[in-house]
């Protein structure tokens, strides 16, 4: 996020785009209803009729994965009604003319026929999001989760560029993390290309650093992505795997892959709190500790570092990752030269400038965002206050292309994943809870009810729902939420795994998979 | 900033704050039972009256904005009386039950009838009764422990834009109607029991599982989503019998169902407890929930040493007869930042790939 969290009530327009906030991350949903009552103006585009839609001026129910026609919709009636911010896009920005013409061809009439959005509804979108100047932009894996999903980030950049909705208090752009602790991985750079801090290996000088730093020679070359390495296996040029608290057969697309991909290795080791699906494939299964098990820190979606505290002793045997880690490498010949956390924090400041000012003790005062490059620097509550570091920031055009699998007369339905409020990712964690698997513990497909009727379904009923890559049984839940011909499966039931159906399909630059879209047929099981 | 004078004393406060406000900022404290700080005020409980020069009633002090010149009075002996007749009516229909109430100890009213000295009920009539009925498994009902003063409709509707409860019927028969069992609205965020200042709204899974200021409470944060709320977990021989988030972490004390009810994960008796080497083939396909799988018929238990140096000795195989790129480790976004600034860095400097990633993408 540019902003931060409490930021969020002093917005004049709030603009959601493919996150169901009030599910998958209710506390913030709860800072928009909170500034909605001060008088914020809420816009949610979502195929879904999505809770936050009750607070909502405008609600834009467009196709599944007809995004970038959307906001290159919205950008072409900021321009040409006039509600551009002329100054910022003078002294910020470039490229603003070429891309322009990008967007010509995208009128109101042509936008409406992509996304199914009337376009009286897109004018008003477009006028109180180009007319304001505190304005935020939330979106998560709705707009990143498709094989376009960078030139749907661009998209939004575009559009931020265009207003100056950027660098000041209330006023940016929100990408909400799914899981508590993935913008810290990043930070950390449990990523193929960079060392901690974004610092890109290939950068002439940053290796050496590190070389340095470590006291040992580094692998010059960038690695793969999740998502290739389940290629490689599957092609056997990956041969052993280390899996640290993730389950990707049940979160990564394209179930069957995933598990022979995983099945073909010859040494797999899988480090967890639960025999999670994917520790059923494993040679060694080693038992770790929960976050409330160790001390440590995690960084939220704001960019805060907070200090994570030992509250419980682990069960049996379990170890924290981190004394495993160590052990091994040990073992392998290498000392890490750290043994707790506060000192392996600290070797991670001395290395990235931007957390340098971060310590354990400032951290009991409260969490700290980062930038933070001083013992006595506050933090960073948002972004760009300075300008963009590269100087001016580049307009680029992007062309809408429809989703890499479309639906045709075999398979007519779109089919779309995400969460849903109890559970969480894989279930691993809240399946174990009695109360919410009470609750919410059967898996379900959310369908239209006209579609439903034409299929003679009833509530409750099972339904087989087929994709080219799988198929499974679930119980229908007949709800408007949807539209006719879309459907939604929760991604967190194992019994029922949307992701035996979605698709593996990449983005070509982040390689993050179309889990967003793709297209399944349906039938009653009898 | 306006001047005004609040027992005597002289202050300097801003101009929009109320009374209450003032007096709070200021070490005064006055009696409430409705006010929550987060929450639009009503006036309701009417414990907060003060006497203010130039009215001729006392007003309540949670709703009345402070005015240049002010001056306040927080208790006199007429003031006092009616706090405790305020008090005395309440307690005449509220169940004797703190010995086994899950709020002994951080109720409100509780402690302010230990402060004015109220005992028993002087006003001994009829009391409410309701039949208590549950469907939901998570938030545990006492509505004759109610006192009607209703933050937790203001809670559900101010805060968490749902509105699932109201209040129903009027004057002896009025009631929170919450019905948490077939609203499907209600979201269980539990703010509303968060904010209850009795024991009519509390946690079913705290149950007899003890009681604040009998447990040890660690501050942290939320396992859950990448929002990061604090919380606090209240812990008993080992075991965390409670999560609750303090009014003045960032998050204001608010969480989600996750961060308040999901806590269990950590006590499950499935956790895994020893390392497991395999024993059995692959069989290819993982269960995926089916039941009846011999985990024992499967793998075996071994100690740290043996599955350490067993995981140590692979590796250096694979690496020597593959390279070291046809290693490669995938870690979590549940893991702190510790663990994964070591984990990219046993990938990189003690394996020698830099093929590492974790979820961020999925
Ligand atoms: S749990 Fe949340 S949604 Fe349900 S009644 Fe209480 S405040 Fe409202
Ligand atoms: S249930 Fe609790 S919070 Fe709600 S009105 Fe009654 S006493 Fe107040
Ligand atoms: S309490 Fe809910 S919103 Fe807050 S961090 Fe946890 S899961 Fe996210």
């Amino acid at each position: 996020m540019t902003n931060s969290i409490p930021e969020i009530e002093g917005m004049e327009v709030i603009f959601i785009i493919g996150s169901n906030t009030k599910e998958s991350h209710p506390v913030v949903a709860n800072r928009m209803i909170k500034a909605h009552r001060r008088g914020a103006k809420i816009i949610v585009a979502d195929p879904r009729r999505v809770p936050m839609v009750k607070f909502s001026e405008v609600f834009l129910k467009m196709r599944p994965g007809t995004d970038i026609a959307l906001l290159n919709g919205m950008a072409h009636i900021i321009v040409k009604e006039g509600l551009l911010n002329g100054e910022f896009v003078r002294e910020k920005t470039e490229g603003f003319d070429q891309w322009k013409k990008s967007v010509e061809e995208f009128t109101p009439e042509r936008v409406e026929g992509i996304t199914g959005v009337p376009k009286e509804d897109i004018v008003r979108a477009a006028r109180l999001y180009g007319l304001s100047r505190k304005a935020g932009i939330f979106y998560t894996m709705g707009i990143t989760q498709h094989t376009c999903g960078t030139d749907n980030v661009r998209a939004i950049a575009n559009l931020v560029m265009l207003t100056g909705n950027i660098g000041r208090e209330s006023t940016g752009v929100n990408p909400l993390r799914g899981q508590n602790n993935v913008q810290g991985s990043s930070d950390a750079a449990c990523m193929p290309n960079v060392y901690p801090g974004y610092q890109k290996i290939d950068m002439p000088g940053i290796r050496e650093k590190f070389e340095e730093a470590w006291g040992t020679a580094l692998p010059p070359k960038p690695g793969l992505t999740a998502t290739e390495m389940m290629d490689a296996a599957a092609e056997g040029r990956i041969r052993a795997m280390y899996i640290m608290g993730e389950n990707p057969i049940i979160t990564d697309p394209n179930m069957h892959h995933t598990i022979k991909a995983l099945g073909s290795l010859d040494f797999l080791v899988v480090q967890d709190i639960f025999m999670i699906d994917t520790a059923e494939l494993a040679d060694v299964v080693l038992p770790a500790a929960c976050s409330f098990e160790k001390d440590g820190t995690f960084a939220n979606t704001e960019r805060k570092v907070q200090r994570v505290r030992k509250a419980v002793e682990p069960p049996g045997e379990a170890r924290d990752d981190m004394s495993i880690l160590l052990e091994i490498s040990k073992r392998l010949g290498y000392d890490m030269g750290h043994d707790t956390p506060e000192k392996v924090f600290q070797e991670y400041g001395r290395l990235w400038p931007a957390m340098a000012g971060i310590t354990y003790r400032r951290l009991d005062g409260g969490g700290i965002q980062w930038p933070c490059p001083s013992g006595t620097h506050p933090g960073t509550r948002f972004l760009y206050k300075e300008g963009f570091p590269k100087g001016k920031a580049p307009f680029s055009s992007v062309a809408y292309c429809p989703p890499a699998e479309v639906t045709d007369e075999e398979y007519p339905f779109v089919l779309t994943t995400g969460r849903n409020l109890f559970q969480y990712h894989s279930g691993s964690m809240t399946r174990t809870v009695k109360s919410i698997e009470k609750h919410a513990g059967e898996p379900y497909v959310e369908i239209n009810p006209l579609d439903a009727g034409r299929l003679g379904v009833r509530t409750g009923e099972m339904i087989k729902v087929a994709s080219r890559r799988g198929e499974i049984e679930i119980r229908a839940r007949l709800t408007k939420r949807v539209s006719e011909g879309t459907v939604f499966i929760p991604m967190h039931y194992r019994e029922a795994a949307a992701n035996v159906i979605t698709n593996d399909a990449l983005d070509p630059v982040v390689k993050i998979p179309e889990f967003k879209v793709c297209a399944v047929k349906i039938e009653a099981v009898r | 900033m306006v001047r005004i004078n609040i027992d005597g004393k002289e202050l300097q406060v801003p101009a929009q704050s109320t009374i209450l406000e003032a007096a709070k900022n200021n070490d005064i404290f006055i009696p409430t039972l409705c006010h929550h700080p987060k929450l639009t005020p009503f006036g309701g409980c009417r414990l907060c009256l003060v006497e203010v020069k130039g009215f001729l009633k006392p007003v309540t002090a949670c709703t009345t904005t402070v005015g240049e010149g002010m001056e306040v009075v927080t208790s006199s002996p007429e003031i006092e009386e009616l706090r405790r007749l305020v008090l005395e009516l309440i307690l005449s229909d509220h169940p004797n039950d703190c010995m086994v109430c899950e709020k002994t100890g951080s109720c409100a009213l509780q402690e302010l009838a230990y402060m004015y000295g109220v005992r028993e009920a002087e006003y001994a009539g009829e009391r409410r009764n309701y039949e208590t009925r549950d469907g939901n498994p998570f938030i545990e009902r006492d509505l004759e422990k109610c006192i009607l003063c209703g933050r937790c409709v203001k809670a559900c509707d101010e805060i968490q834009g749902v509105e699932a409860i109201d209040f129903g019927y009027r004057g002896f028969r009025a009631k929170i109607c919450t019905s948490y069992e077939e609203d499907l609205d209600c979201e269980f965020c539990g703010q509303c029991v968060a904010v209850c200042p009795t024991g009519a709204l509390t946690g079913k899974l705290w149950k007899l599982k003890g009681r604040p200021g009998t447990t040890k409470e660690i501050d942290t944060v939320c396992p859950y989503c990448g929002i990061g709320c604090n919380i606090t977990a209240h812990v008993k021989k080992n075991e965390i019998v409670r999560i609750t988030s303090a009014e003045d972490t960032w998050n204001e004390g608010w969480l989600c169902v996750k961060g308040r009810f999901g806590y269990q994960f950590v006590s499950s008796p499935d956790r895994l407890v020893r390392p497991l080497i395999r024993t059995a083939p692959k069989s290819g396909m993982p269960s995926l929930g089916r039941k009846g799988i011999k985990w024992g018929e499967v793998f075996r238990e071994a100690s740290w040493e043996e599955a350490l140096d067993l995981i140590a000795s692979r590796i250096r195989e694979i690496k020597e007869t593959h390279g070291a790129d046809a290693l490669a480790g995938l870690s979590s976004a549940r893991c702190t930042n510790e663990e994964n600034y070591v984990f990219q860095k046993f990938m990189r400097a003690a394996v020698g790939t830099n093929n590492v990633d974790h979820c961020a993408r999925l």
